[in-house]
Protein backbone atom coordinates (compact mmCIF):
# COMPACT_ATOMS: atom_id res chain seq x y z
CA UNK A 1 0.00 0.00 0.00
CA UNK A 2 2.64 2.46 1.07
CA UNK A 3 4.70 1.49 -1.98
CA UNK A 4 1.80 2.40 -4.28
CA UNK A 5 1.43 5.72 -2.46
CA UNK A 6 5.07 6.58 -3.06
CA UNK A 7 4.79 5.69 -6.75
CA UNK A 8 1.71 7.92 -6.98
CA UNK A 9 3.60 10.68 -5.22
CA UNK A 10 6.50 10.49 -7.69
CA UNK A 11 4.16 10.47 -10.67
CA UNK A 12 2.32 13.53 -9.34
CA UNK A 13 5.59 15.34 -8.72
CA UNK A 14 6.72 14.57 -12.23
CA UNK A 15 3.43 15.74 -13.76
CA UNK A 16 3.53 18.88 -11.61
CA UNK A 17 7.07 19.78 -12.74
CA UNK A 18 6.51 18.85 -16.38
CA UNK A 19 3.24 20.79 -16.58
CA UNK A 20 4.80 23.73 -14.78
CA UNK A 21 7.80 23.83 -17.12
CA UNK A 22 5.67 23.65 -20.26
CA UNK A 23 3.33 26.26 -18.78
CA UNK A 24 6.18 28.67 -18.02
CA UNK A 25 7.55 28.39 -21.56
CA UNK A 26 4.06 28.77 -22.98
CA UNK A 27 3.31 31.88 -20.90
CA UNK A 28 6.62 33.42 -21.97
CA UNK A 29 5.97 32.61 -25.62
CA UNK A 30 2.62 34.38 -25.46
CA UNK A 31 3.58 37.33 -23.24
CA UNK A 32 6.38 38.60 -25.46
CA UNK A 33 4.25 38.87 -28.63
CA UNK A 34 1.58 40.59 -26.53
CA UNK A 35 4.12 43.21 -25.42
CA UNK A 36 6.00 43.53 -28.70
CA UNK A 37 2.90 44.09 -30.84
CA UNK A 38 2.76 47.57 -29.29
CA UNK A 39 6.24 48.53 -30.53
CA UNK A 40 6.61 50.53 -33.81
CA UNK A 41 5.45 48.35 -36.71
CA UNK A 42 7.17 47.66 -40.03
CA UNK A 43 5.35 50.45 -41.87
CA UNK A 44 6.42 52.99 -39.24
CA UNK A 45 10.04 51.81 -39.39
CA UNK A 46 9.99 52.02 -43.21
CA UNK A 47 9.42 55.80 -43.02
CA UNK A 48 12.58 56.27 -41.01
CA UNK A 49 14.60 58.53 -43.41
CA UNK A 50 13.87 61.70 -45.45
CA UNK A 51 15.86 63.98 -47.80
CA UNK A 52 15.56 67.77 -47.60
CA UNK A 53 16.65 70.45 -50.11
CA UNK A 54 18.11 73.32 -48.08
CA UNK A 55 18.84 75.86 -50.87
CA UNK A 56 15.70 77.89 -50.09
CA UNK A 57 16.48 78.31 -46.39
CA UNK A 58 17.69 81.89 -45.89
CA UNK A 59 20.22 82.94 -43.30
CA UNK A 60 18.41 83.46 -39.98
CA UNK A 61 15.55 81.23 -41.03
CA UNK A 62 14.33 78.08 -39.29
CA UNK A 63 12.49 75.47 -41.35
CA UNK A 64 10.50 72.67 -39.77
CA UNK A 65 10.28 69.33 -41.54
CA UNK A 66 8.42 66.22 -40.42
CA UNK A 67 10.50 63.14 -39.71
CA UNK A 68 9.12 60.00 -38.07
CA UNK A 69 6.01 62.01 -37.15
CA UNK A 70 8.15 64.50 -35.30
CA UNK A 71 9.22 68.04 -36.21
CA UNK A 72 12.90 68.57 -37.10
CA UNK A 73 14.29 72.11 -37.10
CA UNK A 74 16.82 73.04 -39.79
CA UNK A 75 18.26 76.38 -38.78
CA UNK A 76 20.45 78.49 -41.04
CA UNK A 77 22.33 80.40 -38.37
CA UNK A 78 23.65 83.96 -38.70
CA UNK A 79 27.27 84.77 -37.84
CA UNK A 80 26.13 86.33 -34.55
CA UNK A 81 24.17 83.23 -33.60
CA UNK A 82 27.14 81.01 -34.40
CA UNK A 83 29.41 83.24 -32.29
CA UNK A 84 27.05 83.06 -29.34
CA UNK A 85 26.85 79.29 -29.59
CA UNK A 86 30.60 78.79 -29.95
CA UNK A 87 31.62 81.28 -27.26
CA UNK A 88 29.38 79.94 -24.51
CA UNK A 89 31.57 78.63 -21.65
CA UNK A 90 30.91 74.92 -21.29
CA UNK A 91 30.76 75.25 -17.51
CA UNK A 92 27.49 77.18 -17.84
CA UNK A 93 25.72 74.24 -19.47
CA UNK A 94 23.41 71.75 -17.82
CA UNK A 95 24.07 69.15 -20.52
CA UNK A 96 27.65 70.06 -21.50
CA UNK A 97 28.34 69.89 -25.24
CA UNK A 98 30.34 72.22 -27.45
CA UNK A 99 28.72 73.71 -30.51
CA UNK A 100 31.17 71.76 -32.71
CA UNK A 101 29.87 68.47 -31.30
CA UNK A 102 26.34 69.42 -32.33
CA UNK A 103 26.77 70.61 -35.94
CA UNK A 104 28.39 69.24 -39.09
CA UNK A 105 28.69 72.62 -40.87
CA UNK A 106 28.72 75.75 -38.69
CA UNK A 107 25.79 77.61 -40.32
CA UNK A 108 23.49 74.59 -40.23
CA UNK A 109 21.94 73.37 -37.00
CA UNK A 110 19.71 70.30 -37.32
CA UNK A 111 17.80 69.28 -34.19
CA UNK A 112 14.66 67.34 -33.32
CA UNK A 113 12.05 69.99 -32.49
CA UNK A 114 10.83 68.31 -29.35
CA UNK A 115 11.42 69.72 -25.92
CA UNK A 116 13.31 67.16 -23.83
CA UNK A 117 11.06 67.94 -20.88
CA UNK A 118 7.63 66.65 -21.92
CA UNK A 119 7.65 66.71 -25.69
CA UNK A 120 6.16 70.05 -26.75
CA UNK A 121 7.44 71.88 -29.84
CA UNK A 122 9.59 74.88 -28.79
CA UNK A 123 9.15 78.26 -30.50
CA UNK A 124 12.11 79.57 -32.55
CA UNK A 125 13.85 82.95 -32.12
CA UNK A 126 12.44 83.25 -28.61
CA UNK A 127 13.76 83.16 -25.07
CA UNK A 128 16.70 84.79 -23.38
CA UNK A 129 19.30 83.14 -25.62
CA UNK A 130 17.47 83.76 -28.90
CA UNK A 131 17.35 80.03 -29.57
CA UNK A 132 14.05 78.39 -28.61
CA UNK A 133 11.49 78.77 -25.87
CA UNK A 134 9.14 75.94 -24.98
CA UNK A 135 5.63 77.34 -24.44
CA UNK A 136 4.54 74.49 -22.21
CA UNK A 137 6.78 74.68 -19.18
CA UNK A 138 9.22 77.44 -20.05
CA UNK A 139 12.43 75.61 -21.03
CA UNK A 140 14.91 77.91 -22.80
CA UNK A 141 17.38 76.69 -25.46
CA UNK A 142 20.28 78.60 -27.05
CA UNK A 143 21.28 78.91 -30.72
CA UNK A 144 22.92 75.51 -30.53
CA UNK A 145 19.72 73.95 -29.16
CA UNK A 146 21.30 73.45 -25.76
CA UNK A 147 19.18 73.64 -22.60
CA UNK A 148 19.91 76.81 -20.62
CA UNK A 149 16.92 77.40 -18.33
CA UNK A 150 13.73 75.66 -17.20
CA UNK A 151 12.78 72.07 -16.35
CA UNK A 152 14.14 70.19 -19.41
CA UNK A 153 17.11 67.97 -18.51
CA UNK A 154 18.84 67.63 -21.93
CA UNK A 155 19.80 69.54 -25.08
CA UNK A 156 17.53 69.27 -28.11
CA UNK A 157 18.37 65.94 -29.72
CA UNK A 158 20.57 65.97 -32.83
CA UNK A 159 19.13 63.34 -35.18
CA UNK A 160 21.26 61.09 -37.34
CA UNK A 161 21.81 63.10 -40.54
CA UNK A 162 24.30 63.66 -43.37
CA UNK A 163 24.97 66.27 -46.06
CA UNK A 164 24.47 64.43 -49.36
CA UNK A 165 25.69 67.57 -51.17
CA UNK A 166 25.94 71.28 -50.32
CA UNK A 167 22.21 71.62 -50.88
CA UNK A 168 20.81 68.33 -49.73
CA UNK A 169 20.48 66.81 -46.26
CA UNK A 170 19.39 63.29 -45.48
CA UNK A 171 17.79 62.85 -42.04
CA UNK A 172 17.65 59.36 -40.56
CA UNK B 1 -22.97 43.10 8.80
CA UNK B 2 -25.12 41.49 6.12
CA UNK B 3 -25.52 38.25 8.04
CA UNK B 4 -27.07 35.16 6.53
CA UNK B 5 -30.02 35.89 4.31
CA UNK B 6 -33.39 34.67 5.47
CA UNK B 7 -34.94 35.61 2.17
CA UNK B 8 -37.58 33.21 0.85
CA UNK B 9 -39.19 34.07 -2.50
CA UNK B 10 -42.98 34.22 -2.47
CA UNK B 11 -43.63 32.48 -5.77
CA UNK B 12 -42.94 28.81 -6.50
CA UNK B 13 -40.89 29.81 -9.59
CA UNK B 14 -38.88 32.19 -7.43
CA UNK B 15 -38.16 29.45 -4.89
CA UNK B 16 -37.23 27.03 -7.71
CA UNK B 17 -34.77 29.58 -9.12
CA UNK B 18 -33.42 30.70 -5.73
CA UNK B 19 -32.45 27.14 -4.80
CA UNK B 20 -30.39 26.99 -8.01
CA UNK B 21 -28.92 30.52 -8.08
CA UNK B 22 -29.56 32.59 -4.94
CA UNK B 23 -29.14 35.94 -6.64
CA UNK B 24 -32.39 37.48 -5.39
CA UNK B 25 -31.32 36.63 -1.87
CA UNK B 26 -28.04 38.44 -2.47
CA UNK B 27 -29.85 41.54 -3.72
CA UNK B 28 -32.29 41.31 -0.83
CA UNK B 29 -29.56 41.11 1.81
CA UNK B 30 -27.34 43.74 0.14
CA UNK B 31 -29.81 46.39 -0.93
CA UNK B 32 -33.11 45.79 0.85
CA UNK B 33 -32.58 44.72 4.45
CA UNK B 34 -28.91 45.71 4.64
CA UNK B 35 -28.48 47.79 7.81
CA UNK B 36 -27.11 51.32 7.32
CA UNK B 37 -26.13 53.70 10.14
CA UNK B 38 -29.12 55.91 10.93
CA UNK B 39 -27.05 59.12 11.07
CA UNK B 40 -25.81 59.15 7.44
CA UNK B 41 -25.96 62.58 5.80
CA UNK B 42 -26.18 63.55 2.11
CA UNK B 43 -22.43 63.20 1.68
CA UNK B 44 -23.12 59.46 1.78
CA UNK B 45 -25.22 59.57 -1.40
CA UNK B 46 -22.22 59.97 -3.70
CA UNK B 47 -21.49 56.22 -3.77
CA UNK B 48 -24.83 55.61 -5.46
CA UNK B 49 -24.34 58.67 -7.68
CA UNK B 50 -20.95 57.32 -8.79
CA UNK B 51 -22.46 53.91 -9.63
CA UNK B 52 -25.05 55.70 -11.74
CA UNK B 53 -22.41 57.80 -13.51
CA UNK B 54 -20.33 54.71 -14.35
CA UNK B 55 -23.34 53.11 -16.03
CA UNK B 56 -24.25 56.39 -17.76
CA UNK B 57 -20.71 56.77 -19.15
CA UNK B 58 -20.67 53.18 -20.41
CA UNK B 59 -24.06 53.54 -22.11
CA UNK B 60 -23.27 56.90 -23.79
CA UNK B 61 -19.77 55.65 -24.63
CA UNK B 62 -21.01 52.50 -26.35
CA UNK B 63 -23.38 54.69 -28.40
CA UNK B 64 -20.54 57.07 -29.39
CA UNK B 65 -18.32 54.13 -30.38
CA UNK B 66 -20.98 53.13 -32.93
CA UNK B 67 -20.34 56.39 -34.83
CA UNK B 68 -16.74 57.29 -34.05
CA UNK B 69 -13.70 56.38 -36.23
CA UNK B 70 -10.44 55.72 -34.35
CA UNK B 71 -8.11 56.67 -37.23
CA UNK B 72 -5.90 59.74 -37.11
CA UNK B 73 -7.04 61.31 -40.39
CA UNK B 74 -10.74 60.67 -39.69
CA UNK B 75 -11.16 60.87 -35.91
CA UNK B 76 -11.63 64.64 -35.70
CA UNK B 77 -14.21 64.80 -38.49
CA UNK B 78 -16.03 61.72 -37.18
CA UNK B 79 -16.64 63.61 -33.93
CA UNK B 80 -18.08 66.51 -35.93
CA UNK B 81 -20.13 63.94 -37.84
CA UNK B 82 -21.53 62.77 -34.50
CA UNK B 83 -22.33 66.39 -33.58
CA UNK B 84 -24.02 67.32 -36.86
CA UNK B 85 -25.34 64.22 -38.62
CA UNK B 86 -26.04 61.46 -36.11
CA UNK B 87 -29.52 61.56 -34.59
CA UNK B 88 -29.11 62.97 -31.08
CA UNK B 89 -25.35 62.58 -31.54
CA UNK B 90 -24.83 66.02 -30.00
CA UNK B 91 -26.74 64.87 -26.93
CA UNK B 92 -24.74 61.72 -26.40
CA UNK B 93 -21.42 63.44 -26.96
CA UNK B 94 -22.23 66.26 -24.54
CA UNK B 95 -23.61 63.77 -22.01
CA UNK B 96 -20.40 61.75 -22.27
CA UNK B 97 -17.90 64.64 -22.15
CA UNK B 98 -19.71 66.47 -19.35
CA UNK B 99 -20.46 63.14 -17.72
CA UNK B 100 -16.72 62.63 -17.26
CA UNK B 101 -16.51 65.94 -15.40
CA UNK B 102 -19.56 65.16 -13.28
CA UNK B 103 -18.06 61.73 -12.53
CA UNK B 104 -14.99 63.48 -11.15
CA UNK B 105 -17.09 66.02 -9.22
CA UNK B 106 -18.79 63.08 -7.52
CA UNK B 107 -15.59 61.15 -6.89
CA UNK B 108 -13.91 64.20 -5.31
CA UNK B 109 -16.92 64.73 -3.03
CA UNK B 110 -16.74 61.02 -2.17
CA UNK B 111 -12.97 61.13 -1.47
CA UNK B 112 -13.11 64.32 0.61
CA UNK B 113 -16.09 62.88 2.52
CA UNK B 114 -13.92 59.86 3.34
CA UNK B 115 -11.09 62.14 4.37
CA UNK B 116 -13.27 64.34 6.61
CA UNK B 117 -14.98 61.47 8.42
CA UNK B 118 -11.92 59.19 8.58
CA UNK B 119 -13.54 56.48 6.46
CA UNK B 120 -10.12 55.04 5.59
CA UNK B 121 -9.33 53.92 9.16
CA UNK B 122 -9.51 50.36 10.48
CA UNK B 123 -11.30 48.23 9.54
CA UNK B 124 -11.82 49.99 6.17
CA UNK B 125 -8.23 50.13 4.84
CA UNK B 126 -8.81 47.64 2.01
CA UNK B 127 -12.06 49.35 1.09
CA UNK B 128 -10.20 52.65 0.89
CA UNK B 129 -7.30 51.27 -1.19
CA UNK B 130 -9.77 49.73 -3.64
CA UNK B 131 -11.25 53.21 -3.92
CA UNK B 132 -7.82 54.68 -4.72
CA UNK B 133 -7.39 52.02 -7.44
CA UNK B 134 -10.77 52.98 -8.91
CA UNK B 135 -9.69 56.63 -8.88
CA UNK B 136 -6.45 55.75 -10.72
CA UNK B 137 -8.38 53.75 -13.33
CA UNK B 138 -10.77 56.70 -13.72
CA UNK B 139 -7.85 59.05 -14.38
CA UNK B 140 -6.38 56.69 -16.98
CA UNK B 141 -9.77 56.22 -18.66
CA UNK B 142 -10.55 59.94 -18.73
CA UNK B 143 -7.10 60.77 -20.09
CA UNK B 144 -7.39 58.28 -22.96
CA UNK B 145 -10.93 59.38 -23.69
CA UNK B 146 -9.81 62.98 -23.99
CA UNK B 147 -7.31 61.94 -26.69
CA UNK B 148 -9.98 60.40 -28.94
CA UNK B 149 -11.50 63.62 -30.46
CA UNK B 150 -7.98 64.19 -31.84
CA UNK B 151 -7.99 67.94 -31.37
CA UNK B 152 -4.95 70.04 -30.53
CA UNK B 153 -5.39 69.65 -26.77
CA UNK B 154 -6.00 65.90 -27.18
CA UNK B 155 -2.77 65.51 -29.08
CA UNK B 156 -0.56 67.71 -26.93
CA UNK B 157 -2.09 66.58 -23.66
CA UNK B 158 -1.30 63.02 -24.72
CA UNK B 159 2.22 64.08 -25.71
CA UNK B 160 2.94 65.64 -22.31
CA UNK B 161 1.46 62.75 -20.31
CA UNK B 162 3.12 59.94 -22.30
CA UNK B 163 6.42 61.79 -22.07
CA UNK B 164 6.15 61.54 -18.27
CA UNK B 165 7.31 57.94 -18.72
CA UNK B 166 10.44 59.08 -20.56
CA UNK B 167 11.64 60.41 -17.19
CA UNK B 168 12.24 56.82 -16.02
CA UNK B 169 16.01 56.29 -15.95
CA UNK B 170 17.53 54.01 -18.64
CA UNK B 171 14.36 52.51 -20.14
CA UNK B 172 12.23 55.69 -20.25
CA UNK B 173 12.68 56.41 -23.94
CA UNK B 174 11.88 52.82 -24.95
CA UNK B 175 8.81 52.84 -22.74
CA UNK B 176 7.52 55.98 -24.46
CA UNK B 177 8.11 54.54 -27.95
CA UNK B 178 6.38 51.34 -26.87
CA UNK B 179 3.38 53.30 -25.59
CA UNK B 180 3.18 55.31 -28.82
CA UNK B 181 3.80 52.45 -31.24
CA UNK B 182 6.00 54.89 -33.16
CA UNK B 183 8.35 57.79 -32.59
CA UNK B 184 5.59 60.21 -31.64
CA UNK B 185 1.86 60.18 -30.90
CA UNK B 186 0.21 58.98 -34.11
CA UNK B 187 -2.44 56.67 -35.50
CA UNK B 188 -1.10 53.64 -33.63
CA UNK B 189 -1.42 55.56 -30.36
CA UNK B 190 -4.96 56.73 -31.13
CA UNK B 191 -6.03 53.21 -31.97
CA UNK B 192 -4.71 51.62 -28.80
CA UNK B 193 -6.10 54.41 -26.64
CA UNK B 194 -9.53 53.78 -28.17
CA UNK B 195 -9.23 50.07 -27.40
CA UNK B 196 -8.14 50.72 -23.80
CA UNK B 197 -10.68 53.49 -23.27
CA UNK B 198 -13.36 50.93 -24.10
CA UNK B 199 -11.82 48.30 -21.83
CA UNK B 200 -10.98 50.23 -18.65
CA UNK B 201 -14.56 51.16 -17.61
CA UNK B 202 -15.33 47.46 -17.34
CA UNK B 203 -12.26 47.00 -15.16
CA UNK B 204 -13.55 49.89 -13.06
CA UNK B 205 -16.88 48.08 -12.79
CA UNK B 206 -15.01 45.00 -11.56
CA UNK B 207 -13.12 46.91 -8.88
CA UNK B 208 -16.35 48.70 -7.92
CA UNK B 209 -17.76 45.23 -7.29
CA UNK B 210 -14.88 44.50 -4.90
CA UNK B 211 -15.30 47.96 -3.33
CA UNK B 212 -18.98 47.30 -2.59
CA UNK B 213 -18.18 43.80 -1.37
CA UNK B 214 -15.56 45.14 1.04
CA UNK B 215 -18.03 47.81 2.14
CA UNK B 216 -20.65 45.21 2.93
CA UNK B 217 -18.15 43.19 4.97
CA UNK B 218 -17.05 46.04 7.27
CA UNK B 219 -20.16 48.23 7.06
CA UNK B 220 -20.43 51.92 6.35
CA UNK B 221 -18.63 54.57 8.32
CA UNK B 222 -20.85 57.43 9.48
CA UNK B 223 -20.64 61.11 10.46
CA UNK B 224 -19.87 60.28 14.09
CA UNK B 225 -17.24 57.71 13.22
CA UNK B 226 -18.28 55.25 15.90
CA UNK B 227 -19.01 51.68 14.82
CA UNK B 228 -22.45 50.12 14.92
CA UNK B 229 -22.87 48.43 18.31
CA UNK B 230 -26.53 47.56 18.35
CA UNK B 231 -28.07 46.90 14.93
CA UNK B 232 -31.58 47.56 16.30
CA UNK B 233 -30.79 50.99 17.76
CA UNK B 234 -27.97 52.24 15.50
CA UNK B 235 -29.17 51.32 12.01
CA UNK B 236 -32.09 51.49 9.65
CA UNK B 237 -32.70 49.14 6.72
CA UNK B 238 -31.37 50.09 3.30
CA UNK B 239 -34.74 50.19 1.57
CA UNK B 240 -36.59 52.52 1.80
CA UNK B 241 -34.31 54.78 3.91
CA UNK B 242 -30.98 54.79 2.04
CA UNK B 243 -32.59 54.02 -1.33
CA UNK B 244 -34.78 57.10 -1.20
CA UNK B 245 -32.05 59.34 0.14
CA UNK B 246 -29.70 58.17 -2.63
CA UNK B 247 -32.41 58.67 -5.25
CA UNK B 248 -33.09 62.23 -4.06
CA UNK B 249 -29.37 63.08 -3.99
CA UNK B 250 -29.01 61.61 -7.48
CA UNK B 251 -31.94 63.65 -8.79
CA UNK B 252 -30.41 66.90 -7.55
CA UNK B 253 -27.05 65.88 -8.99
CA UNK B 254 -28.62 65.11 -12.37
CA UNK B 255 -30.23 68.56 -12.50
CA UNK B 256 -26.77 70.12 -12.23
CA UNK B 257 -25.47 67.64 -14.84
CA UNK B 258 -28.33 68.52 -17.21
CA UNK B 259 -27.66 72.22 -16.71
CA UNK B 260 -24.12 71.72 -17.95
CA UNK B 261 -25.18 69.50 -20.87
CA UNK B 262 -27.96 71.78 -22.13
CA UNK B 263 -26.76 75.28 -21.26
CA UNK B 264 -22.96 75.35 -21.04
CA UNK B 265 -21.79 72.11 -22.70
CA UNK B 266 -18.35 73.47 -23.60
CA UNK B 267 -17.69 75.40 -20.41
CA UNK B 268 -15.33 72.77 -18.99
CA UNK B 269 -13.67 71.99 -22.32
CA UNK B 270 -10.89 73.79 -24.11
CA UNK B 271 -11.58 75.77 -27.29
CA UNK B 272 -8.26 74.58 -28.75
CA UNK B 273 -9.67 71.07 -28.96
CA UNK B 274 -11.92 72.18 -31.82
CA UNK B 275 -8.75 72.46 -33.93
CA UNK B 276 -7.57 69.28 -35.62
CA UNK B 277 -4.42 67.80 -34.09
CA UNK B 278 -1.21 69.16 -35.62
CA UNK B 279 2.05 67.44 -34.62
CA UNK B 280 4.15 70.41 -35.76
CA UNK B 281 2.50 73.17 -33.72
CA UNK B 282 2.16 73.16 -29.94
CA UNK B 283 -0.67 75.34 -28.61
CA UNK B 284 0.57 78.38 -26.70
CA UNK B 285 -0.89 77.11 -23.46
CA UNK B 286 -1.40 73.42 -22.72
CA UNK B 287 -3.72 72.53 -19.87
CA UNK B 288 -5.24 69.21 -18.86
CA UNK B 289 -8.91 68.83 -17.99
CA UNK B 290 -9.89 70.59 -14.75
CA UNK B 291 -9.91 67.44 -12.62
CA UNK B 292 -6.18 66.89 -13.14
CA UNK B 293 -5.06 70.50 -12.69
CA UNK B 294 -3.77 70.19 -9.09
CA UNK B 295 -1.42 67.37 -10.11
CA UNK B 296 -0.35 69.30 -13.19
CA UNK B 297 0.50 72.28 -10.96
CA UNK B 298 2.67 70.01 -8.79
CA UNK B 299 4.45 68.66 -11.91
CA UNK B 300 5.24 72.17 -13.15
CA UNK B 301 6.34 73.39 -9.73
CA UNK B 302 9.30 70.98 -9.58
CA UNK B 303 12.33 72.19 -11.58
CA UNK B 304 13.71 68.67 -12.14
CA UNK B 305 12.03 66.37 -14.67
CA UNK B 306 12.32 63.06 -12.84
CA UNK B 307 11.46 64.59 -9.45
CA UNK B 308 8.47 66.37 -11.01
CA UNK B 309 7.12 63.10 -12.34
CA UNK B 310 7.77 61.31 -9.03
CA UNK B 311 5.92 64.05 -7.13
CA UNK B 312 3.02 63.93 -9.60
CA UNK B 313 2.50 60.20 -9.10
CA UNK B 314 3.45 60.41 -5.41
CA UNK B 315 0.68 62.94 -4.80
CA UNK B 316 -1.86 60.33 -5.87
CA UNK B 317 -0.07 57.28 -4.43
CA UNK B 318 0.07 58.89 -0.96
CA UNK B 319 -3.70 58.46 -0.72
CA UNK B 320 -3.26 54.70 -0.56
CA UNK B 321 -1.08 55.04 2.57
CA UNK B 322 -3.53 57.33 4.35
CA UNK B 323 -4.78 54.62 6.76
CA UNK B 324 -1.27 54.40 8.23
CA UNK B 325 -0.23 58.04 7.91
CA UNK B 326 -3.14 59.22 10.04
CA UNK B 327 -2.25 58.06 13.54
CA UNK B 328 -5.34 59.29 15.35
CA UNK B 329 -7.74 56.62 16.60
CA UNK B 330 -10.68 59.03 16.29
CA UNK B 331 -12.31 58.85 12.85
CA UNK B 332 -14.68 61.76 12.40
CA UNK B 333 -13.47 65.36 12.08
CA UNK B 334 -16.55 66.24 14.15
CA UNK B 335 -14.54 65.19 17.21
CA UNK B 336 -11.13 66.40 15.96
CA UNK B 337 -11.09 70.21 16.25
CA UNK B 338 -7.51 70.69 15.04
CA UNK B 339 -7.77 68.16 12.22
CA UNK B 340 -10.92 69.91 11.05
CA UNK B 341 -8.98 73.16 10.54
CA UNK B 342 -6.19 71.36 8.68
CA UNK B 343 -8.75 69.54 6.57
CA UNK B 344 -10.23 72.77 5.26
CA UNK B 345 -6.75 74.22 4.73
CA UNK B 346 -5.98 71.08 2.70
CA UNK B 347 -9.14 71.57 0.61
CA UNK B 348 -8.05 75.18 -0.02
CA UNK B 349 -4.55 73.97 -0.98
CA UNK B 350 -6.02 71.54 -3.53
CA UNK B 351 -8.26 74.25 -5.01
CA UNK B 352 -5.33 76.68 -5.09
CA UNK B 353 -3.14 74.15 -6.88
CA UNK B 354 -5.96 73.56 -9.34
CA UNK B 355 -6.19 77.25 -10.12
CA UNK B 356 -2.41 77.56 -10.49
CA UNK B 357 -2.39 74.56 -12.83
CA UNK B 358 -4.72 76.43 -15.17
CA UNK B 359 -2.52 79.54 -15.32
CA UNK B 360 0.39 80.25 -17.61
CA UNK B 361 3.82 79.75 -16.08
CA UNK B 362 5.38 82.82 -14.46
CA UNK B 363 7.80 83.34 -11.59
CA UNK B 364 5.00 84.17 -9.16
CA UNK B 365 2.77 81.22 -10.10
CA UNK B 366 5.76 78.87 -9.90
CA UNK B 367 6.61 80.16 -6.43
CA UNK B 368 2.99 79.84 -5.28
CA UNK B 369 2.75 76.33 -6.75
CA UNK B 370 5.91 75.30 -4.90
CA UNK B 371 4.52 76.59 -1.61
CA UNK B 372 1.17 74.85 -2.09
CA UNK B 373 2.82 71.63 -3.31
CA UNK B 374 4.83 71.64 -0.08
CA UNK B 375 1.60 72.13 1.90
CA UNK B 376 -0.03 69.25 -0.01
CA UNK B 377 2.70 66.80 0.93
CA UNK B 378 3.08 68.24 4.43
CA UNK B 379 -0.58 67.46 5.13
CA UNK B 380 0.02 63.77 4.54
CA UNK B 381 3.60 63.38 5.76
CA UNK B 382 3.80 65.85 8.68
CA UNK B 383 0.37 66.99 9.84
CA UNK B 384 -1.51 63.68 9.85
CA UNK B 385 1.17 61.58 11.60
CA UNK B 386 1.79 64.24 14.28
CA UNK B 387 -1.81 65.28 14.93
CA UNK B 388 -2.67 61.82 16.20
CA UNK B 389 -0.03 62.25 18.90
CA UNK B 390 -0.78 65.82 20.00
CA UNK B 391 -4.41 66.56 19.24
CA UNK B 392 -6.88 66.65 22.12
CA UNK B 393 -10.04 65.13 20.68
CA UNK B 394 -13.59 65.67 21.90
CA UNK B 395 -15.34 62.79 23.74
CA UNK B 396 -17.01 60.33 21.38
CA UNK B 397 -20.68 59.42 21.80
CA UNK B 398 -21.26 55.99 23.27
CA UNK B 399 -23.11 54.87 20.16
CA UNK B 400 -24.64 56.15 16.93
CA UNK B 401 -28.06 56.13 18.57
CA UNK B 402 -26.77 58.26 21.45
CA UNK B 403 -25.29 60.77 19.01
CA UNK B 404 -28.53 61.01 17.04
CA UNK B 405 -30.75 61.27 20.10
CA UNK B 406 -28.49 63.82 21.84
CA UNK B 407 -28.91 66.12 18.85
CA UNK B 408 -32.70 66.18 19.06
CA UNK B 409 -32.85 65.89 22.85
CA UNK B 410 -34.07 69.33 24.02
CA UNK B 411 -36.94 69.58 21.54
CA UNK B 412 -38.50 66.15 21.68
CA UNK B 413 -38.05 63.01 23.67
CA UNK B 414 -37.58 59.93 21.46
CA UNK B 415 -40.91 58.38 20.66
CA UNK B 416 -39.82 54.77 20.88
Amino acid sequence: MSGAAIVDQNRRDFLFLATGAVGAVGVGAVVWPLIDQMNPDASTLALAAIEVDITAIQEGQIVTVKWRGKPVFIRHRTAKEIDEAVNTPISELRDPQTDAERVKKAPWLVVVGICTHLGCVPLGHEGKYDGWLCPCHGSVYDTSGRIRQGPAPLNLEVPEYAFLSDTKVRIG
Amino acid sequence: MSGSSTYVPKSAVGRWFESRLPIMGLVHSSFIVYPVPRNLNYMWTFGAILSFMLVAQIVTGVVLAMHYTPESTLAFSSVEHIMRDVNYGWLFRYLHSNGASMFFVAVYMHIFRGLYYGSYKAPREVLWILGVIIYLLMIATAFMGYVLPWGQMSFWGATVITNLFSAIPLVGKSVSIWLWGGYAIDNATLNRFFSLHYLLPFMIAGVVGLHVWALHVVGQNNPDGVEVKNVERDTVIFTPYATLKDAFGLAVFLIVYAWFVFYIPNYLGDADNYNNANPLVTPAHIVPEWYLLPFYAILRAIPNKLMGVICLFGAIALLAFLPWLDTSPVKSAKYRPVFRVFFWVFVAVCLGLGWLGSQEVSDSTTLAARLLAFCYFAFFLIVLPLLGLFEKTKPLPASIADAVLAKGAPAAQPAE
